[in-house]
């Protein structure tokens, strides 16, 4: 069969090819959300915090990174971060473009629009959190520091896992625009193997069928870890999840 | 700041609006045309209808927007029968691709989020109209259908947002919205940072149109969970 034997992992086949590009997906993806996470942290506490000028600030970031296309965002990050290696190289005395490494750029890309979305996640799971809790804890004398590690950032992360699993999704498709830089992950793959041997709506639908994969395994890996986090509460609290 | 270059960008930016627009308003008609019929199929009943309907938002949910485009630009016009048919009139136009393929998107999104919206609904409600003896289309167009609009609006306005952005994609199979133009007069001028943040500007305001758009409509539906003017309080 020449089907199977274009997506194998024969000589002729693009199976490895594809498969290397699921695995940039991921490996893409997790930075945009490790980057995403420390943005996001940072913006929700400028949102939590009582000084306008930081509410004003993080509420900025919230509306422009929700509200302007995703791909807009990659070319901007991607040239844009170009033009300044460039002029920052020819301040150095260096000739000539200097490109940003694509995969640094869309990750970077992405998880700046990962972190507008978790910084929503954290705003939320700390409203979450029971008033009573804090209150207890200020009252056997446990400081801001000790207050923060041991009762905030616990119940926080067990809130955000639900948000953080959509979060996760939508970066995962949004890491597909990354394409456009030229980074070989799973959408260029895809777009390469098609070109290459003109078979466009097979391997679109391979390419689609991996993202498939990744998309569901993923639902499941945080569904798994919602129980696990969630193990200790009552079932009764649980209900409400 | 070079005032003349930006003002000029942005009238060049502002002529591809229209286009932008066009894209945005017909798939978020057709696409929720289409999620009527999949929210029907997903809530009938019948198990054959609502497998269909859960392997379809599965689907157009799971995989990016961006491959299910390049399926119906590239993919499609790979068969024969296809570049034969009538369809090929349709299908070489890539105003139609983007618009088909925004359009299939959206209606697995807004399926789910029109099924939470059926579901807020009280079976006291549908029990009351039943009552009375609404049935059938009587009382899904009076009863069912208001009311899951109404608790549907919030998630649905967020959905439509997502679709203004996502007509960006459009650039990419070669229709001349705000982006696309924005990259055409990029390559010609060499000047990215101006250009692009003049097309993040339109998306701003194009967005925060909608969403205050969706917002007193948001309003005018909620008439019931107003304050009682003081006259009526018995």
């Amino acid at each position: 069969m020449a089907t199977l034997e274009l997506i194998g992992f024969g000589s002729t086949g693009w199976g490895a090819f594809l498969l290397l590009g699921a695995l940039l997906t991921l490996c893409v993806t997790a930075t945009a959300l490790a980057i995403g996470a420390v943005l996001g942290a940072i913006i929700a506490a400028a949102k939590l915090s009582s000084n306008v000028v930081l509410v004003t600030t993080g509420h900025i970031y919230t509306t422009v990174f929700r509200g302007v296309p995703e791909l807009l965002i990659i070319y901007l990050i991607y040239f844009g971060g170009s033009s300044a290696v460039t002029a920052i190289g020819q301040s150095m005395g260096y000739e000539g473009f200097l490109g940003l490494p694509s995969f640094a750029a869309g990750a970077l890309a992405v998880g700046i629009i990962s972190g507008a979305y978790q910084a929503e996640v954290y705003r939320g799971a700390y409203n979450a959190i029971s008033k009573g809790e804090l209150e207890a804890a200020s009252a056997i004398g446990m400081h801001r520091g000790l207050r923060f590690r041991r009762i905030i950032i616990p119940q926080v992360l067990r809130l955000a896992i639900p948000g953080l699993g959509n979060v996760w999704q939508l970066s995962l498709k949004d890491s597909a625009l990354i394409s456009v830089t030229g980074l070989a992950e799973l959408m260029r793959s895809s777009q390469v193997a098609a070109g290459s041997t003109r078979q466009y709506f097979l391997f679109y639908i391979v390419g689609g069928a991996l993202y498939l994969i990744l998309t569901s395994l993923s639902d499941r890996a945080f569904n798994g870890a919602e129980r696990k986090a969630n193990r200790s509460m009552p079932a009764s609290a649980m209900g409400q999840a | 700041m070079d005032i003349a270059f930006l003002s000029s960008t942005m009238v060049t930016l502002l002529k591809a609006v229209p286009t932008s627009l066009i894209l945005f308003f017909l798939s978020i008609f057709f696409g929720g045309l289409l999620a009527l019929v999949i929210v029907s199929m997903r809530v009938s009943g019948n198990p054959i209808l609502s497998g269909f309907a859960k392997g379809y938002i599965f689907v157009f949910r799971g995989s990016p927007l961006l491959i299910q485009m390049f399926l119906v630009f590239n993919g499609l016009a790979g068969f024969d029968f296809i570049r034969h048919s009538f369809l090929w009139l349709f299908l070489r136009e890539p105003m139609f691709c983007a618009v088909f393929s925004l359009a299939l998107c959206t209606a697995g999104y807004s399926a789910e989020i029109f099924r939470g919206g059926i579901r807020a609904v009280s079976p006291k409600e549908i029990e009351a109209a039943r009552a009375i003896g609404m049935s059938g289309f009587l009382m899904v167009r009076r009863i069912l259908a208001p009311i899951a609009f109404r608790h549907a609006l919030p998630a649905y306005s967020t959905e439509i947002v997502l679709m203004m952005k996502s007509t960006a994609l459009a650039s990419l199979v070669t229709v001349w919205e705000v982006t696309g133009v924005a990259q055409r007069l990029i390559s010609q001028t060499y000047r990215t940072m101006e250009v692009f943040l003049c097309a993040a500007i339109i998306y701003l305001v194009l967005n925060f149109i909608i969403l205050q758009a969706m917002a007193l409509l948001e309003y005018w539906l909620s008439r019931h969970r107003r304050a009682v003017p003081q006259a009526l309080k018995a």
